[in-house]
């Protein structure tokens, strides 16, 4: 039997903040208290450890290892004082999975409305993943794919389905 | 002449590897066929010319087409799970071991008992069904639909579910050419050439479409342009993928075959792409007509270009002499075809007065007789075609001569293949000069940005020598539309012309003299063209006989409407991964293990799994339910509440902006309370309720129904984003972000008193309607206390990683209390014994808060809130409404959920009045009793009246009004 | 499936990624209003065959109500916009009547 198109793996281990802010006023000072430059619109911006992500226009969402969560959360809410903003944790809230190998991007293609294969590195796109909410960003190797803590096992099924080996889309 | 042997020719097949046998099963029988067969060839090959009973009056029927357009042979392929219906025997690739059978055929293929229907024919014109069935009514229930049942349908259903998998596909191209034959190989490399993403799709497993057939320099011509494409970086070659419709702004759907019937290979079967073409060029090509001439329904009458598929693709000889009967030049190919592989071919009969082309110019040379002006005037034979008689073509039939043939091999011309180009509103243009309807360049469907996306090319555009670079001279066709021209009825009655629906020129001259003059009535008074034909065959001879009848010209009568798919779909590729446990999102919350190894039952709430009650041992589920509410009365219980909306609300005007969405105050609400919010729409009616607790200065947090987290998290963001977007407001939607544990019974803070922590949950400390933030039993939490239940309660949100050890730990801890976890039920029995309503119990999205004793919590102080202006209109405070009382039945029964109690006097419609309804009913444990809820006119008003439920037994049950509060009405149990 | 493009986060979305919310440009009736305004409001709706205003949202993608201006019976979409605008802005008007040369916006900006 072929290889599956790509692993699937769940990552544990994340904080993960959500950041609501005029970025037009704020920018500068959460970029300093993240560690990361601003994204641009639909942008993600990392330093390997780190990720900012662009959510929405007042939204951004601030992926780090668990350990650094509740300092940087105190460091972004200083960031905001005298703003009108909100920080807040959602690390719990969410299911993080890894998709990498040769054919992972035929795995997001097979689910999620979006042209996969053509997805650069640095863009962050929040769709759908079959029937349930999902943002997809590329790292080495494939991609990440967050989506809601109580569909997991929805969400890794249907990668791992999606993954069967000897299913890649490229004709044959 | 009887059909004879041998039926696969020494050599030729370009399709098939004589190497390789394949075994297969048809109908009970062991045949065999080659690799690369279809289904039909192999039939064929075997000398099965018979394949089905058509779907009115199970007429035999062999294959009249080689492709997708095929009417006759559809079979059933496959066995138990893998059973499917319907399937086209010129489309289907053989496989080894392939278990086949005939269909609408009963007892069997060769004795069937349903043609009785065929000798009745005059009596089942068109329309029939509507005509006979209708009357007497009570035949159609137990005479008629038996029968029709029995006999007719097309197809069996499967009755297992169906084993494979199926997936989907996203697909993005700047162009998308339909169709991998010369016209569309050559649209892609122009494409390619200009730049962007070109995909490619073809129907078939190899490239070409007809011209490697039709074309001696054919091949070489495909394979030179495939190279080309091969090439490039940007194009996309996809064969067994058929472009089945397009829909709205360019979304193209298409299939394509990974291993259909070949389910060994533990890959999906099909595979259902989802394209956003920015352009498509359909290159579909073109479809042979069949002539209407009597009795071209007998097997062995045959397309031109199908005899000849057979024979040059599959070297197959459907029968040893082969008259063909054409209107154009195409079909000669045919004749020349058969006779190079050695069959027999009596005569060419053409229609058109002078056929002197450079095809019948070969076939003259070759030694064929072609006989012009002449027609068919009836086929001989009934299961098998033994001959033709001929006449002259502008006559009525009289017949000249006779040949001895085993096939037909016919040719009314070529129809482009219009469907892609007409599903999103592409029109279609009369060409007379080739009688055919073709793409209107001038009107084609449009895409997003208003302009045409859809250009179709070479035979699909009406340009039916299309050869690319190829030259392919031709002599023009005559339209022939009913041969001979001026037929009696006793000939066009046996003239079939949509051989599936077994619709004869007869059928449509009829509907005509009805009075179906427009083209979609006579479609479904006919059933003409409908099925899986949409269009593909029957179309153009029976708007062509329509027309005739209506004395007008075809383009006045138009086309039907051309819809997708174009061939069909079978439903598991359209539901493709959501089958089985990945049917839906099963949303779990942090618990959810432990409920299952603690034989939780569980109730769908939206797409959440909840436990509806934890039955132990042999207990059912009623049984297990009032267990768990008297160990809540009497002790503690918990419940698992993660499922509740939690949406923070945060801002300086967060608290403006919350005394619009509820019809209560928030604004002064203050740190550190709770207090219970009901929300409205701008209707007036009553769409959600919760506990809102003030966390800061300028922070809120909403509790919602677990059905209307993100429901109500989407509304108040629409009105912060359309309606009030200069106000200073953030929520975010934390429901997943908490486990959420309701610690309920009068042992309640016992328990929680002894996982210690930095909370002091004393009266005193923590009273009613008051939250605390600390930790408890090391873990941060949040201690609400607030009750659902009428008990001394306590609801602690903790972050949903840490909410198992905190249930668990509970249930260390509290044994000797007798802990027990409740489920949903037990939660509203126990709110229902309290007279607390529940969203979509009392509510039914027509109900407001004053029909509910709810009042109290509509604030009379603010100036506006969403549905306070709709709750003055007339009907809502005419005092006319139903509103919320206690039910207490008289004879110590249930009364069911949604009885209705009845009122004086009869409505129009001969019912009797109502003037009230149950909305929420159950078996008080606590009480011993039955309990209810309900909405009655004037009801508060109306304490210890006596209302009748009819029963659907004709029984009736009563219930006397009493206060909706059954249990504790002082509250003093909760503040315990 | 239409497909739009969300005037916040530029991606051009497809139909089963967003929220449809009806016509656009209601104006909200409160308890001032008199029972005719608040049916007009709630009930009464343009239904127009051709140029047509309307709310989606970005559901899947970055949460916005944007609005959409689109001709029913073509499915032509003039341009999409975002929702903090109380009249069509003068660029979307400028591609209906490009599109359109029969169509007069019904509302007067003041
Ligand atoms: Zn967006």
């Amino acid at each position: 039997m072929a290889d599956a198109l790509a692993a699937i793996a769940r990552v544990p281990g994340l904080g993960m903040i959500t950041i609501r802010a005029d970025l037009s006023r704020a920018g500068d000072a959460l970029a300093e208290a993240a560690g990361l430059a601003i994204p641009d619109v639909t942008g993600i911006t990392t330093d390997g450890s780190r990720s900012l992500g662009w959510m929405s226009p007042d939204e951004l969402l601030l992926i780090l290892p668990e350990a650094e969560r509740a300092e940087a959360q105190d460091a972004l809410t200083q960031a905001l004082m005298g703003e009108h903003g909100l920080v807040i944790d959602v690390s719990d809230a969410r299911a993080v999975f890894d998709v990498t190998g040769p054919h992972a991007a035929d795995v997001i293609a097979k689910l999620a409305p979006v042209d996969a294969h053509a997805l650069r590195q640095g863009q962050l796109r929040r769709t759908r993943v079959a029937q349930t909410a999902a943002a997809i960003w590329r790292i080495p190797g494939g991609f990440r794919v967050i989506g809601f803590r109580s569909t997991a096992d929805y969400l890794g099924l249907i990668l791992t389905n999606a993954a069967l080996p000897g299913t890649q889309v490229a004709p044959r | 002449m009887t059909h004879t042997p041998p039926f696969r020719l020494p050599s030729g097949g370009r399709r098939v590897d004589r190497a390789w046998q394949l075994p297969f099963r048809f109908d009970g029988r062991h045949l065999r066929g080659l690799t690369g067969d279809t289904l039909a060839s192999a039939l064929l090959a075997n000398g099965q010319m018979l394949m089905g009973r058509s779907f009115k009056y199970h007429r035999p029927r062999g294959p009249v087409a080689s492709g997708a357009e095929e009417p006759n042979a559809l079979l059933g392929l496959g066995q138990g799970g893998r059973f499917e219906p319907n399937q086209r025997a010129t489309t289907t690739r053989l496989v080894h071991g392939m278990v086949t059978r005939s269909q609408n055929c009963w007892p069997s293929l060769d004795a069937d008992i349903g043609a009785v229907n065929s000798f009745l024919s005059p009596f089942f014109p068109a329309g029939f069904y509507y005509k006979t069935f209708i009357h007497p009514r009570p035949f159609w229930k137990h005479v008629f639909e038996p029968i029709i049942r029995r006999s007719a349908g097309l197809g069996r259903a499967p009755t297992e579910a169906d084993p494979d998998r199926y997936e989907q596909a996203y697909g993005f191209a700047d162009t998308v050419v339909v169709g991998g034959g010369i016209a569309g190989l050559t649209a892609a490399r122009d494409a390619a050439q200009a730049g962007g993403q070109v995909l490619v799709l073809e129907q078939d497993s190899l490239w070409g479409g007809r011209t490697p057939v039709d074309h001696a320099e054919g091949q070489a011509a495909i394979d030179a342009l495939l190279d080309d494409l091969r090439a490039r970086s940007n194009v996309t070659l996809r064969r067994n993928t058929m472009a089945t419709g397009l829909y709205d702004h360019g979304y193209l759907i298409a299939r394509e075959a990974l291993a259909d019937h070949d389910p060994n290979q533990g890959i999906p079967r099909q595979r259902l792409w989802r394209i956003r073409a920015g352009h498509v060029v359909a290159a579909t090509g073109a479809l042979e007509r069949p002539l209407a001439f009597a009795c071209n329904d007998v097997p062995g009458v045959m397309l031109a270009s199908a005899v000849r598929d057979f024979i040059t693709e599959y070297g197959v000889a459907p029968g040893q002499r082969i008259v063909v009967v054409t209107n154009n030049d195409d079909a000669y190919r045919t004749a020349l075809a058969a006779r190079a592989a050695g069959l027999d071919v009596p005569a060419i009969i053409d229609a058109r007065p002078v056929a002197d082309g450079d095809l019948p110019r070969a076939a003259r040379d070759a030694g064929i007789t072609v006989l012009t002006g002449t027609g068919v005037a009836k086929v001989k034979g009934h299961r098998h075609v033994e001959g033709v008689a001929l006449c002259d073509q502008s006559g009525e039939g009289r017949v000249t001569d006779q040949i001895d043939c085993d096939v037909v091999a016919m040719s009314g011309g070529w129809s482009p293949v219009v469907h892609l180009y007409s599903h999103c509103g592409g029109k279609l243009a009369w060409d007379a000069g080739e009688a055919m309807f073709r793409p209107d360049p001038d009107r084609p469907p449009l895409g997003a940005d208003g302009k045409g996306n859809v250009t179709a090319t070479g035979a699909a555009a009406g340009d039916l020598r299309c050869a690319g670079d190829l030259e392919r001279a031709e002599g023009a066709t005559q339209p022939v539309w009913v041969m001979p021209a001026r037929a009696p009825y006793k000939l066009r009655s046996k003239m079939w012309l949509d051989y599936q629906n077994d619709v004869k020129v007869t059928d449509v001259e009829l509907a005509a003299r009805e009075g179906y003059a427009s083209v979609e009535h006579t479609k479904r008074y006919t059933t003409l063209g409908m099925a899986t034909d949409q269009g593909k065959l029957s179309n153009i001879n029976g708007l062509a006989v329509l027309s005739e009848a209506l004395n007008q010209p075809i383009p006045a009568t138009g086309t039907t409407t051309f819809r997708p798919p174009y061939t069909p779909l079978t439903l598991a590729t359209i539901a493709a991964e959501a089958k089985g446990e990945a049917f839906q999102p099963l949303r779990k919350t942090p618990m959810h293990a432990w409920h299952e190894a603690h034989g939780a039952s569980f109730e769908p709430v939206g797409q959440w799994r909840r436990p509806y009650a934890y039955p132990q041992g042999a207990e059912d589920r009623h049984a297990a339910v009032n267990r768990e509410i008297l160990a809540v009365r009497k002790g503690v219980g918990t419940l698992d509440a993660s499922t509740l909306g939690k949406i923070v609300v945060k801002g300086p005007d967060a608290g403006r902006f919350l005394d619009m969405l509820y019809t209560n105050m928030m604004s002064n609400l203050a740190v550190g309370k709770c207090r219970y919010g009901l929300m409205c729409n701008e209707n007036g009616f009553l769409m959600d309720d919760g506990v809102v607790a003030r966390l800061s200065d300028d922070t809120w947090l909403c509790h919602t129904t677990t059905g209307g987290a993100d429901r109500i998290h989407g509304h108040m963001e629409d009105w912060l984003q359309c309606e009030w977007w200069d106000w200073k407001v953030y929520t975010a939607n934390l429901t997943e972000q908490y486990a959420q544990i309701a610690v309920a019974g009068p042992q309640a803070r016992t328990l929680l008193e002894r996982l210690g922590g930095s909370i002091d949950l004393s009266q005193a400390a923590l009273p009613f309607m008051q939250w605390v933030e600390g930790d408890i039993a090391g873990i941060p939490a949040r201690v609400f206390r607030i009750s659902f239940s009428g008990e001394l309660s306590y609801e602690i949100a903790v972050p949903a990683n840490r909410g198992l050890e905190l249930w668990e730990r509970l249930h260390e801890i509290g044994q000797d209390l007798g802990i027990t976890p409740y489920g949903t039920e037990a939660m509203h029995v126990m709110r229902a014994e309290k007279g607390f309503i529940m969203i979509g119990d009392e509510t039914d999205g027509t109900v407001i808060p004053q029909d509910l004793g709810l009042g109290w919590a509509i604030s009379k102080k603010k100036a506006d809130y969403i549905g306070k202006r709709a709750q003055r209109r007339l009907h809502m405070v005419d005092g006319k409404r139903w509103r919320l009382v206690g039910l207490e039945s008289i004879d110590g029964q249930v009364l069911p959920d949604g009885a209705y109690a009845v009122a004086e006097g009869m409505n129009p419609n001969g019912q009797r009045n109502v003037q009230g309804r149950v909305t929420s009913s159950y078996h008080s444990p606590t009480l011993g009793r039955p309990i209810a809820m309900g909405l009655v006119r004037h009801g508060p008003e109306r304490m210890g009246q006596v209302l009748d439920f009819p029963m659907p037994s004709g029984q009736v049950m009563q219930a006397r009004i009493v206060d909706p509060v059954f249990y504790d009405k002082e509250g003093s149990r909760l503040n315990g | 499936m239409l497909i739009l493009t969300c005037p916040y986060c530029g991606v051009t979305a497809e139909e089963t990624e967003l929220q449809p919310g009806g016509e656009a440009h209601l104006k909200r009736v409160g308890p001032g209003g008199t029972d005719e305004e608040l049916e007009a409001y709630l009930f009464d709706r343009k239904n127009a065959k051709g140029v047509h205003f309307e709310r989606w949202r970005h559901a899947y993608g970055c949460g916005r109500w944007f609005l959409a201006a689109r001709c029913t019976v073509t499915l032509q979409v003039f341009g999409t916009y975002k929702a903090q605008n109380t009249h069509p802005p003068s660029d979307i008007v400028d591609s209906i009547r490009a599109a359109r040369p029969d169509w007069t916006p019904d509302w007067t900006t003041t």
